[in-house]
């Protein structure tokens, strides 16, 4: 049957773009990414708005904050485990060859602090959860329960997203503290029980160089990964388009999205809590560089 | 003639390059059953969410007693949809909340909290589509077809509509629960005065509770300029009916359509 024939017989809906005009593409795509980042934006302050609304239900959250931090736990402190110790075996041979064995500690958790253990947990939260959050909104939005919680007069934007933004928001700081607490663990117990540095040196060095902001701004790192993983996750779902192919797209471009969002993000506050640091305690800037 | 409950002033709807209703002007009387039917793709089930505000039109307005749904404040939409039920075509029960907090999903939304007021309307509702007290507990995949269209039946009934929107309520159904269906339609009808707005295939159905039928045909088959709402008559009026394109979906006769197909096909 020719394609004329199929469309007499078959006069359901197509819903695929359309194809882009010649020369107009870029211009098109960019168009498309600001205004797919302008809906996200009002998506965004829609469940924000509905933290404070009567349809953020407590049990609800609790159900959220288990799924988000209790499930990610085992998951998350493997991996941080893991990062700590590779991070021992690649950088001892380098140290060890000018003499530094015993600044390993004060440079790896540095790095765990400030920057792998957020990331960590939020790559690790943006594909576990983040995933399943797109991937079950997105079945929601097909099987049209989003479009029935709105004809009962209900927002689905802050009844469904408001709890999972703020379970994630919650939750992120504690997984990312403990994400750092395994990182730290894995590479001492790397440095001093297989190559044996001096343990001594190896933890003054470390309170010398890592700091209580270093701490801090890992974690107000950790909370903005939290509500924008989880924001972005949450559109695509909303935005899910039919079928099956539809809701695994949604959870794909949930976790790609919100991949390349952290990664983005953790460059913009590195550089911000850098300039901070500088600003509020210049000799430390300068010990450090 | 009393004035339209809900209207449908030139509307237009386009989904990317796909039109979808084009200029299409409907009105829906106070306490009328309308059944609204055409081929899959004409753009029934978008008609009805047109009238709840879940889609906007691209072109015209749709108006809830008068007032145009785009000028609607939040608050003012949220309490149109308070008034309007909507029984979904696969029931679109909540996967994680059992039957009862299902149908007492709309009544917590318009401020019931208290268990004891939920509990004798949710069973009334339950009752009234026939489900026993055993329903109450058990998830929506538990339940059989049948039994969801019923429990999502309920749940559209126990806020007590002004409105019900049935968005192919018999569409998958045995024709024992297809009938049974139907007989819901009626019995919610006679309980009290409701107007309501069923998209069908089912030629039973519209000859059982329809009091005016409206035909849509689809876009993409009209010639230009011709409208898209090819029947609003009396159900006994389809089989009669002068254009032929009515009495050939309702007799359900596919031959012309054969024909047409391989014309375009050699065309092609």
């Amino acid at each position: 049957m020719s394609a004329g024939a199929l469309e007499h017989s078959l006069p359901e809906i197509a819903l695929e773009p359309a194809p882009p005009e010649p020369g107009r593409g870029l211009f098109a795509s960019a168009g498309d990414w600001f205004e797919g980042l302008g809906d996200w934006s009002i998506f965004s302050l829609r469940a924000i708005s509905g933290l404070w609304s009567q349809h953020l239900k407590s049990r609800e959250l609790l159900r959220v904050c288990v799924e988000v931090g209790v499930s990610s736990v085992g998951v998350v402190a493997v991996t941080g485990l893991f990062i700590g110790m590779v991070l021992a075996v690649q950088t001892y041979s380098q140290f060890h060859l000018i003499g530094l064995d015993t600044s390993l500690g004060a440079v790896i958790h540095m790095s765990v602090i400030r920057e792998l253990g957020p990331v960590l947990a939020a790559v690790m939260l943006s594909g576990r959860v983040g995933t399943a959050m797109a991937a079950q909104l997105g079945t929601m939005r097909v099987t049209e329960q989003i479009d029935a919680i709105a004809c009962l007069g209900v927002d689905p934007v802050k009844y469904l997203v408001a709890p999972r933004v703020l379970g994630c928001i919650l939750m992120i700081p504690l997984l990312t503290v403990l994400a750092n607490a395994m990182g730290v663990l894995g590479s001492s117990g790397i440095c001093l029980y297989v190559f044996h540095i001096d343990d001594f040196h190896y933890w003054e060095h470390t309170r010398n160089f890592v700091k209580r902001f270093d701490l801090l701004s890992g974690l107000a790192k950790s909370l903005v990964f939290g509500g924008v993983l989880s924001l972005i996750c949450c559109h695509r779902g909303f935005h899910c388009k039919p079928g099956a192919e539809g809701v695994g797209k949604a959870a794909t471009e949930g976790f790609v999205l919100s991949f390349v969002a952290i990664m983005f993000l953790d460059f913009v506050m590195a550089m911000l809590s850098t300039t901070l640091a500088n600003f509020i305690w210049p000799a430390v800037g300068a010990k450090v560089a | 003639m009393p004035d339209p409950i809900i209207q449908l002033l030139g509307v237009s709807v386009r989904f990317g390059r796909q039109q979808v209703l084009s200029n299409v002007h409907l009105n829906i009387f106070a306490h009328e059953t309308l059944a609204l039917i055409g081929e899959s793709g004409c753009g029934k089930s978008v008609t009805l969410k047109l009238i709840v505000g879940l889609l906007q039109p691209t072109e015209g307005e749709v108006r809830f007693e008068g007032k145009p749904l785009h000028a609607m404040r939040e608050r003012e939409l949220v309490a149109m949809r308070q008034r309007v039920g909507f029984l979904f075509q696969g029931a679109a029960l909540f996967d994680s909340l059992t039957v009862f907090d299902n149908v007492a999903f709309g009544l917590r939304a318009k401020g019931l909290k208290r268990h004891e007021d939920l509990e004798p309307r949710v069973r009334r509702s339950l009752q009234d589509v026939g489900l026993t007290i055993a329903a109450e507990t058990k998830m929506p995949a538990e339940l059989s077809g049948g039994m969801r269209k019923r429990v999502g039946l309920a749940r559209a009934l126990a806020i007590e509509p002004d409105v019900m929107l049935y968005d192919e309520p018999t569409t998958g159904l045995d024709p024992i629960m297809t009938d049974v269906i139907n007989e819901l339609i009626l019995q919610t009808r006679a309980k009290r005065p409701i107007t309501s707005v069923v998209v069908t295939h089912e030629m039973r159905t519209v000859q059982k509770v329809a009091d005016r039928v409206v035909m849509l045909f689809p876009q993409t088959r009209l010639q230009a300029h011709e409208p898209q709402l090819i029947y609003d008559g009396p159900a006994a009026g389809l089989t009669t009916c002068e254009d032929a394109r009515v009495r050939q979906f309702v007799l359900g006769e596919a031959r012309d359509r054969l024909t047409d197909n391989r014309e375009a096909a050699e065309t092609a």
